[in-house]
């Protein structure tokens, strides 16, 4: 590009320029919607996998109108967009008269939805297992329920990990759009200084930092604990 | 005479429009060894998948010792501990031990204390002629091994009888023996059998009965020896013929 020779050197660098002094005012507020991030979704983790356990079992197991549910349910959840289900939790629960806070209904719509995804890994999961072990368990006289906590459970773990984490991720990014029925979350807190700064740039690329942090760490766990689960 | 110890009646399975097993009827008594014979998907398999009601049976009826072998998944494993299944595949737990994938009927369908479960399960494996190897895990096991493990498994539940699927079918050949001289040691302590296999060298030796069974039905029965040499039925004699050539 040829540059002008009258055009004010400074310019462009502003332009370009980070201001690090915003860094040092958003940091702590970015932190606190952090932290929310991190409380909702770690409620969100532990809901949505107990559920998606549930789910995954059911969908497996000997009633047929609880696998239809499942199935149903599954489909419901793969089907529509995560945000209109933050939505339909947030704007429609209230009017068949259950009220839940900003922050409830966020956790409540995160963990409906991983449910759902997580209910087909731990289904697919167990359907990896050969046939053979689960006759093998019935010939010597185990109980449906013995089959499944004695054989067919202890060997999920490993296979099922690294959907289940992937899930995960996808849960933690997915609480951004938690923003929109204005939980402070980290999304939400960075928007508010936006706005009352007009600064984008610095405060989305400190977001998304702050993001990538939180699902590497995420990763690293996932990987170190495939590594220490027993391989057969 | 005493009562037989499991009495099979009119055994029907269909799958869809397919006949697998005929209205088939045995037979067996304690201490008996039933090998059955037959060209393969000729329904062996199946039946013996019917006995312990692992496949359900479309019509017939099983009986054991008197009491009839059906119900819900939730009745049905009373029944099924009691007789033994060898598979041809070998069917163990793969996140086990040789010693758990023992040990684990007897302390938790049996309820023994895991101590004497251990016990119990390392005299079976000492059975089976698998005493070194105990704390190995089935990847770590040659074919031959992991049948012996198996077969150890279904002694540990002190079953009435077994039921062997093609037991060596599965098996390169230099180990088949190993899993024949542990079926030939049972039978010697009369352990009750009903055997589904090819290996003729063995109904010839252990076996008391021989059944030929083809599309899905019994086709003749007899002594080995008679079954081997003068069989009464043509396609009886065809089969044998492909085999022992």
């Amino acid at each position: 590009m040829v540059r002008l020779p009258d055009e004010p050197a400074g310019h462009v660098a502003d332009v370009l320029t980070f201001d690090w002094s915003l860094v040092r005012y958003a940091a702590p507020l970015l932190a606190q919607g952090l932290a929310v991030t991190l409380k909702i979704s770690a409620l969100a983790i532990v809901f949505g996998t107990l559920l998606g356990f549930v789910f995954g079992l059911l969908s497996v197991g000997p009633v047929a109108p609880l696998r239809w549910f499942v199935r149903a349910y599954v489909d419901f959840v793969r089907g529509t967009p995560l945000l209109i289900q933050v939505f339909l939790v947030y704007f429609a629960l209230p009017v068949v008269g259950i009220n839940l806070s900003e922050f409830w209904a966020g956790v409540v719509a995160l963990s409906l939805n991983a449910a759902g995804f997580i209910a087909e890994i731990v289904r697919a999961g167990i359907s990896s297992i050969e046939l053979g072990q689960t006759e093998a368990a019935k010939s010597i006289g185990m109980t449906p329920r013995q089959v499944l906590t004695f054989i067919l459970l202890p060997q999920i773990y490993r296979p099922v990990l690294p959907p289940l984490t992937n899930e995960l991720i996808a849960l933690v990014k997915g609480s951004s759009l938690l923003s929109v029925i204005s939980v402070y979350e980290l999304t939400r807190a960075g928007q508010a200084i936006i706005s009352e700064r007009f600064v984008p740039f610095e405060i989305y690329t400190m977001i998304a930092l702050y993001y990538y942090v939180v699902i590497s760490f995420l990763s690293w766990l996932s990987r170190s604990l495939e590594q220490r689960l027993h391989a057969w | 005479m005493s009562s037989p110890l499991l009495c099979v009646s009119r055994l029907t399975k269909r799958f869809g429009a397919r006949v697998a097993v005929d209205a088939c009827s045995l037979d067996v008594s304690e201490g008996e060894i039933v090998v059955i014979i037959g060209p393969s998907g000729c329904g062996k398999t199946t039946l013996l998948r019917c006995i312990n009601h692992l496949e359900t049976p479309t019509a017939g009826t099983v009986t054991l010792r008197g009491a009839t072998i059906a119900g819900s998944e939730r009745e049905l494993p009373l029944l099924r501990r009691r007789i033994g299944f060898v598979f041809q595949r070998f069917n163990l737990f793969h996140h086990l031990t040789a010693l758990d994938n023992v040990a684990i009927g007897p302390e938790r369908v049996l309820g023994l204390p895991r101590a004497e479960a251990r016990r119990l399960a390392r005299a079976k494996l000492d059975r089976v002629l698998m005493t070194d190897h105990v704390d190995k895990r089935p990847a770590q096991l040659s074919g031959g091994q992991q049948q012996r493990v198996a077969i150890a498994r279904s002694l540990a539940m002190a079953p009435e009888l077994i039921l062997f699927d093609e037991p060596t079918s599965a098996l390169d050949p230099e180990l088949v023996t190993e899993v024949l001289d542990v079926m030939k040691s049972l039978a010697l302590e009369h352990m009750t059998m009903i055997v589904v296999t090819h290996e003729m060298s063995f109904a010839g030796q252990v076996a008391d009965r021989v059944l030929f069974m083809d599309a899905g039905a019994f086709v003749e029965e007899g002594s080995p020896a008679q079954m081997f040499s003068s069989p009464t039925q043509e396609r009886t004699s065809r089969f044998l013929s492909h085999l022992l050539r």
